[in-house]
């Protein structure tokens, strides 16, 4: 399925050296995308709080960060502050499910899934209860250093039995996995992409389903499997290796949990060869999914992890960070060109 | 039961106004260079950092790991525009290096931690101040030190659990060499405290918890001395002392500013901030 044509330039044009600053936490990096929408969650959230008057609104003293103000500004009786308390935050928002509320309750990735675990195992997860946690500053979106980078956010969430993880990448996306969210029965984590959001999905054609991978691209030399915003680093990749005359498929995987497995082992049966790209650590993510995937079904590839390494970032402008930590269009590219030098010796595909 | 040590108190006030002022300058000096920051707060608070570190706490700039040390503890991680003013100014690192406040690759990060030296914790991750400073407390009490704990924490940390579960703790291991100074600036993200979640009464909250509590204007470096001095006379409890400051102290085209978490400032305005800031108070304009 076709995700559109993809129209933004994603690498940061700032090579590491050049002092940029981090910059206040409001500035969005769109990554000098051609189109840009603003707010997407607020507005999507306002409209499915239009269609379904059990949707209401929560933050922890994030509401101008998260987007959430677009739905307080909307719906003032459906909003609800609870101040600078994320397990109180969870909390409160498992109440409201537990009277036929359809809460969604915005702050950090961060302050959701570190400080908030047990409330969100339990009083959501545990009881099914019909909470949507909204959280912003994924990954690498953040100059602020490892006490804002949501950098193991996913792994945290996946671990959660039950519970649905979400990393869109663009605000086409961001719209409809908020609607998607809505109109699922039971706990859900999505990222949250806020303020100027590129645009890499075309809304007509674009189709977000809860659990469902896209393939963006069909190439047979290598395979890319991408979450969240970098899979418009992925999509620029594909085009400069496409330049150099290697053939790339991009596998967009917006949901961690539940996981496409099919999805990804198709791919595997017809590239044996995969990059994984995720705006998160290198492990307990994505590239985590995709290896159980394999294992499970005991197929044997070669495979490279593009993601933050194992050790808290530092701060700085995005374009600096995304250099630094080799996550940016080029690291990609790089990598499918390891993984496409055999190596007999380290390649059990090729050795069996 | 821990004793607080000896008042190391011998600068006098205006000394202290003066230091206040430069810190003050520094905290503009960073901030316009990036065009931006934490300026409120830095002008805010300041008048208890130029107390403090020039001159109630025992420390050695050149010997930042000096285990005697009184130790300031930085909660709240955006605060830290401030906290590098002070160090700057105390010799911990050169003054040049302010300008590298926000750049990349700095270790003046625009929400400190501990890669900055001078830094005892990595606040940032609110809330997380109290409890660091509880264990400091117990630590220099196991350990046999007269040493004092100062933390710095804001009034929207009072929305958090943990630091009322930290304040319990407090109480009741009896740690009067622990020092909370809580900034009061009527202002956290979303809007002034209350309206977002309303905070008080403060000074009973923490009363009530155990603790000895004064609450004092907190841009009036006579009354944090003085406060301080009454906290060292009460034994036995840990001391609250509640700062009313107003974010952008000194600056009257900051202080008049509709109060904002994250002030915006147009480029011209810096001309006139650091004017401002330069002004005697007293002294003919
Ligand atoms: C645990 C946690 N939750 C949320 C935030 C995001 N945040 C950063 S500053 C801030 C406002 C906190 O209030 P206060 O420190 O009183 O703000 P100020 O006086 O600086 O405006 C918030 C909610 C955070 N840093 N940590």
């Amino acid at each position: 399925m076709s995700g559109g044509a993809s129209t933004v330039p994603t690498t940061s044009s700032a090579p590491v050296g050049i002092t940029g600053t981090t910059g206040s936490i409001l500035t969005s990096d769109t990554g000098g995308a051609a189109s840009v929408q603003t707010a997407p969650f607020g507005h999507a959230l306002v409209a499915a709080g239009e269609r379904d008057a059990r949707i209401v609104g929560l933050t922890a003293d994030l509401g101008k960060y998260t987007d959430m103000h677009v739905f307080a500004q909307r719906f003032p009786e459906r909003f609800v502050q609870v101040g600078m308390a994320e397990q109180n935050l969870i909390g409160i928002a498992a109440g409201l499910a537990r009277t036929g509320h359809v809460p969604f309750a915005t702050t950090y990735c961060v302050f959701a899934t570190r400080r908030a675990y047990d409330f969100i195992a339990i009083g959501a997860a545990l009881g099914r209860a019909n909470v949507k946690i909204v959280a912003g500053l994924p990954g690498l979106t953040t100059g602020y250093g490892g006490t804002h980078q949501g950098i193991e956010d996913l792994a945290l969430m996946r671990a959660i039995p039950g519970l649905v993880v979400i990393d869109p990448c663009d605000a086409t996306e961001m719209a409809q996995a908020t609607a998607a969210a809505a109109e699922h029965d039971g706990p859900v984590y999505l990222r949250l992409l806020r303020g100027q959001v590129p645009m890499v999905f075309d809304p007509a054609t674009h189709r977000f389903e809860i659990g469902r991978a896209c393939l963006l691209r069909d190439g047979g030399d290598v395979g890319i499997v991408s979450t969240g915003l970098m899979t418009a680093r992925a999509l620029d990749a594909a085009d400069r290796l496409e330049a150099a005359g290697v053939r790339a498929s991009v596998l967009h995987v917006p949901t961690l949990k539940p996981f496409d497995r099919d999805a990804v082992l198709e791919l595997a049966a017809r590239v044996p060869r995969l990059v994984t790209a995720e705006n998160h650590v290198v492990s307990g993510g994505l590239a985590s999914a995709v290896a159980d995937t394999l294992v499970d079904a005991g197929v044997a590839v070669r495979m490279e992890r593009i993601g933050i390494p194992d050790c808290f970032c530092e701060s700085g402008s995005i374009p600096y960070l995304v250099k630094r930590y080799a996550m940016d269009a080029d690291s990609i590219v790089a990598a499918a060109q390891r993984v496409l030098t055999v190596r007999r010796s380290t390649n059990p595909a090729r050795n069996a | 039961m821990t004793s607080i040590t000896a008042p190391s108190i011998d600068v006098s006030i205006p000394e202290l106004q003066e230091r206040a002022r430069t810190l003050r300058l520094h905290v503009l000096r960073m901030a316009e260079r990036v065009g931006q920051g934490y300026v409120g707060q830095g002008l805010g608070i300041a008048d208890l950092l130029a107390v403090l570190y020039f001159g109630e706490m025992r420390y050695d700039p050149r010997r930042l790991d000096w285990p005697e040390r009184d130790r300031f503890v930085l909660s709240i991680g955006h605060y830290s525009i401030g906290l590098y003013a002070a160090l700057a100014e105390a010799g911990v690192f050169p003054l040049d290096e302010m300008d590298s406040y926000g750049a990349d690759g700095s270790r003046l990060e625009m929400s400190g931690s501990e890669v900055t030296p001078g830094f005892e914790m990595t606040g940032g991750s609110l809330g997380h101040g109290l409890g660091q400073a509880v264990g400091m407390a117990l630590g220099h009490r196991l350990a046999g030190r007269k040493s004092r704990t100062f933390l710095l924490m804001s009034d929207g940390e009072l929305q958090e659990g943990s630091t009322w579960e930290a304040a319990m703790a407090g109480a009741h291991y009896r740690l009067d060499a622990l020092i909370a100074f809580v900034d009061c600036n009527g202002q956290q993200a979303d809007g002034a405290p209350a309206t977002v979640m309303g905070i008080e009464p403060v000074h009973d909250k923490w009363t009530a918890f155990g603790w000895h509590v004064q609450r004092i204007d907190g841009n009036d470096i006579r009354a944090i001395v003085h406060a301080i001095a009454c906290a060292k006379d009460a034994s036995g409890r840990p001391h609250a002392i509640i700062l009313d400051t107003l974010m952008g102290k000194g600056v009257p085209l900051f202080e008049r500013r509709e109060k904002n978490h994250f002030i915006r400032v147009a480029p011209e305005e810096w001309a006139i901030a650091r004017e401002q800031a330069m002004a005697r108070p007293g002294a003919p304009s």
